[in-house]
């Protein structure tokens, strides 16, 4: 593949919407980018800094924000002024921060999501294809090989962590055209393993809990994104690994190295593979795939 | 102590809500209608953030072990004080051995117990309300089953309370709420004019799915109330998708038909929202029943915060002559 850099995005007005009396929800872009992400982190990131009374739930998501006060502290239609002023006093390419790249090891096609996918057939585009060749047709590739290259060759930026504690939407770190896009099911199941990789839209989303999905499925990680008694040690300040803003780096994997991960994680001794960048968005948007090389050298 | 002789449909230990997890896709939970919890807590001089038990539909039958203050809020589920009336709305004198026991709601479908010193179960993140889905807060993460013990928290001064009890004026009329007061709007750009005043004109039907989770709404098609168009990159194919985005509680999602995400919904996700219900509504939607029809009026933020106004001068009120 050729090197190319990431289109920047020029982003239109956003869209501030009241959600009732005490909810803000501002919408930096009707599509996903990098720029709408980006910019959706720096201006959360510089609203949690300010420590405003009355501000209860900061939450950033993928190209738009969210946020959550007591209204009979903040006023709401002063609270958008107030955000409006910052949008323009904020330029993403100044701004940087702190990334965890985190190894997420994958065993794609494995058992469990393909009984559960085989069981879902009829809710399915294409009920004759699995998710996999399905996803791999669509996206023009040759075989389902060449595509889970594809997913697992360049990291994947954590650009919402919700739907339920933990869960992360990840947005592949490669210009537009390289990335890969998929519909939701047409109806979504009523199951799915935990801990199954899936991709709807342009977004990859581990699930950290069993339950409803409408996601195409691909494979399941033998690591843990929530863990609620905070037994492993990587998750001693949070029951929930993934942040908005960290990088993981899908990693294909057999079998056996599933097995052998797995048990360390239920004997508690699994400890992530993982490191700190300081993410630079300007270095990023020129070179992503040279950018992305060195980032990824943190990983041991 | 309180021990649980029998459950009840689904009774949870639940308090004002966790916040400040948003962001990592934790839903506050907490009591669904705030309103009666609260002053519930009044009633027995607890702190309003003190943890009470909400009870749904059918209540629970409950053995006191030690002597306490109670006052029964929200639907009334006629309860019973070894099979005495307790009056409801009204503070109580519970001695050890006596047995609370509760019927099924005839009007409206949540009520609160509050006891003085409040429901002790230990904090998860700042917060004791029952977030089932994962498994936290409340009693083990889970609704009461029968032989759980409760712990009671310091009584305070909550003896003193007993007979406590509020005017009329401050009962909600739980078989008055089918018109919820909805901010249109976050993604509302979504519908055509014709689809939204669809939308508003009709009256749906609350589904038999509705839990803490999201009131469920079943009425015509929604798909045809959206404008077609071209799917921006990332959001999916479906015409009701969007990039997956925050959701408010109280936000309505368009998803195969309306669902407003009440207490425990989920945080986020690619379905179109076009509305909030207005803060002080949703705990009366909490009290809406299964097959009841509610109709949305449309109303702007003034209107929402002055409802929300009113509420709090009341429970200013409350809080003013019931302070122990």
């Amino acid at each position: 593949m050729t090197s190319t850099g990431i289109e920047r995005q020029e982003l239109a007005d956003p869209r501030y919407e009241h959600g009732a009396d005490d909810y803000v929800f501002v919408e930096l872009s009707e599509e996903m980018s990098f720029d709408a992400n980006f910019e959706a982190q720096a201006i959360t990131q510089e609203i949690r800094q300010r420590d405003i009374e009355g501000i209860i739930e900061i939450a950033p998501s993928n190209a738009s924000y969210m946020l959550h006060f007591d209204p009979d502290v903040v006023d709401p239609d002063e609270l958008i002024d107030d955000l409006r002023e910052l949008e323009a006093e904020i330029d993403i390419t100044d701004y940087t921060w702190e990334a965890r790249v985190i190894d997420i090891p994958v065993l794609y096609d494995d058992p469990w999501t393909h009984e559960t996918l085989m069981q879902f057939r009829e809710r399915h585009q294409d009920p004759d294809s699995t998710d996999l060749e399905y996803s791999a047709r669509i996206n023009d590739f040759d075989s389902v090989q060449d595509f889970i290259d594809a997913h697992s060759g360049a990291p994947h930026m954590v650009t919402m962590v919700g739907f339920v504690p933990g869960l992360p939407w990840t947005f592949q770190m490669v210009p537009r055209d390289e990335q890969i896009e998929v519909p939701k099911y047409v109806q979504p199941r009523t199951a799915t393993p935990s801990r199954a990789v899936g991709y709807g839209g342009a977004f990859t989303a581990i699930y950290p809990v069993k339950g409803a999905g409408g996601y195409q499925l691909y494979g399941r990680t033998p690591v843990e994104v929530l863990d609620v008694e905070q037994e492993l040690a990587d998750f001693e300040d949070s029951m929930v690994l993934p942040n908005p803003g960290d990088i993981l780096n899908f990693r294909q994997i057999d079998r056996d190295e599933y097995d052998a991960i797995r048990s360390e994680v239920e004997d508690g001794t699994y400890r992530y593979n993982m490191g700190t960048v300081d993410f630079r968005p300007e270095e990023f948007f020129a070179d992503p795939q040279g950018y992305n090389e060195r980032i990824l050298e943190v990983l041991e | 102590m309180i021990q649980i002789l029998e459950p009840g449909l689904q009774t949870t230990v639940q308090d004002t809500g966790r916040y400040g997890h948003y962001h990592i896709g934790m839903p506050p939970a907490g009591a669904m209608d705030q309103y009666a919890h609260k002053v519930a807590n009044l009633l027995v001089g607890n702190s309003e953030d003190a943890a009470t038990l909400e009870m749904t539909y059918a209540g629970p039958d409950l053995a006191f072990e030690e002597n306490a203050v109670i006052a029964v809020t929200g639907a009334d589920m006629e309860p019973k004080l070894d099979g005495d009336d307790v009056p409801p709305w009204t503070a109580v004198q519970v001695e050890a051995g006596q047995t609370l026991s509760f019927e099924f709601a005839m009007e409206g479908v949540r009520s609160y117990l509050a006891v003085a010193g409040g429901i002790d179960v230990p904090q998860v993140m700042a917060s004791r309300a029952t977030y089932t889905l994962i498994g936290i807060g409340g009693h083990e993460g889970r609704a009461l089953e029968e032989g759980d013990e409760l712990p009671l928290g310091d009584h305070g001064d909550g003896a003193a309370m007993a007979g406590a009890t509020v005017d009329d004026e401050y009962v909600p009329d739980y078989g008055d709420n089918d018109t919820i007061r909805v901010v249109m709007g976050l993604c509302d750009y979504r519908l055509t004019d014709e689809g939204k005043a669809e939308f508003l004109g009709t009256e749906w039907k609350v589904s038999d799915e509705a839990d803490r989770v999201g009131c469920r709404l079943t009425g015509p098609d929604i798909e045809g109330m959206f404008e077609k168009r071209e799917q921006p990159f990332g959001a999916g194919t479906d015409l009701t998708n969007v990039v997956d985005l925050g959701y408010p509680v109280g936000s309505i999602q368009m998803a195969g038909q309306p669902i407003i995400l009440m207490r425990d919904a989920v945080t986020g996700g690619g379905y179109a929202t076009v509305g909030t219900v207005i803060s002080v509504d949703r705990g009366m939607l909490a009290q809406a029943r299964t097959h009841r029809t509610i109709t949305f009026e449309g109303v702007d933020v003034d209107d929402a915060l002055a409802a929300r106004k009113h509420q709090d001068t009341q429970l200013d009120d409350l809080r003013a002559t019931l302070s122990p």
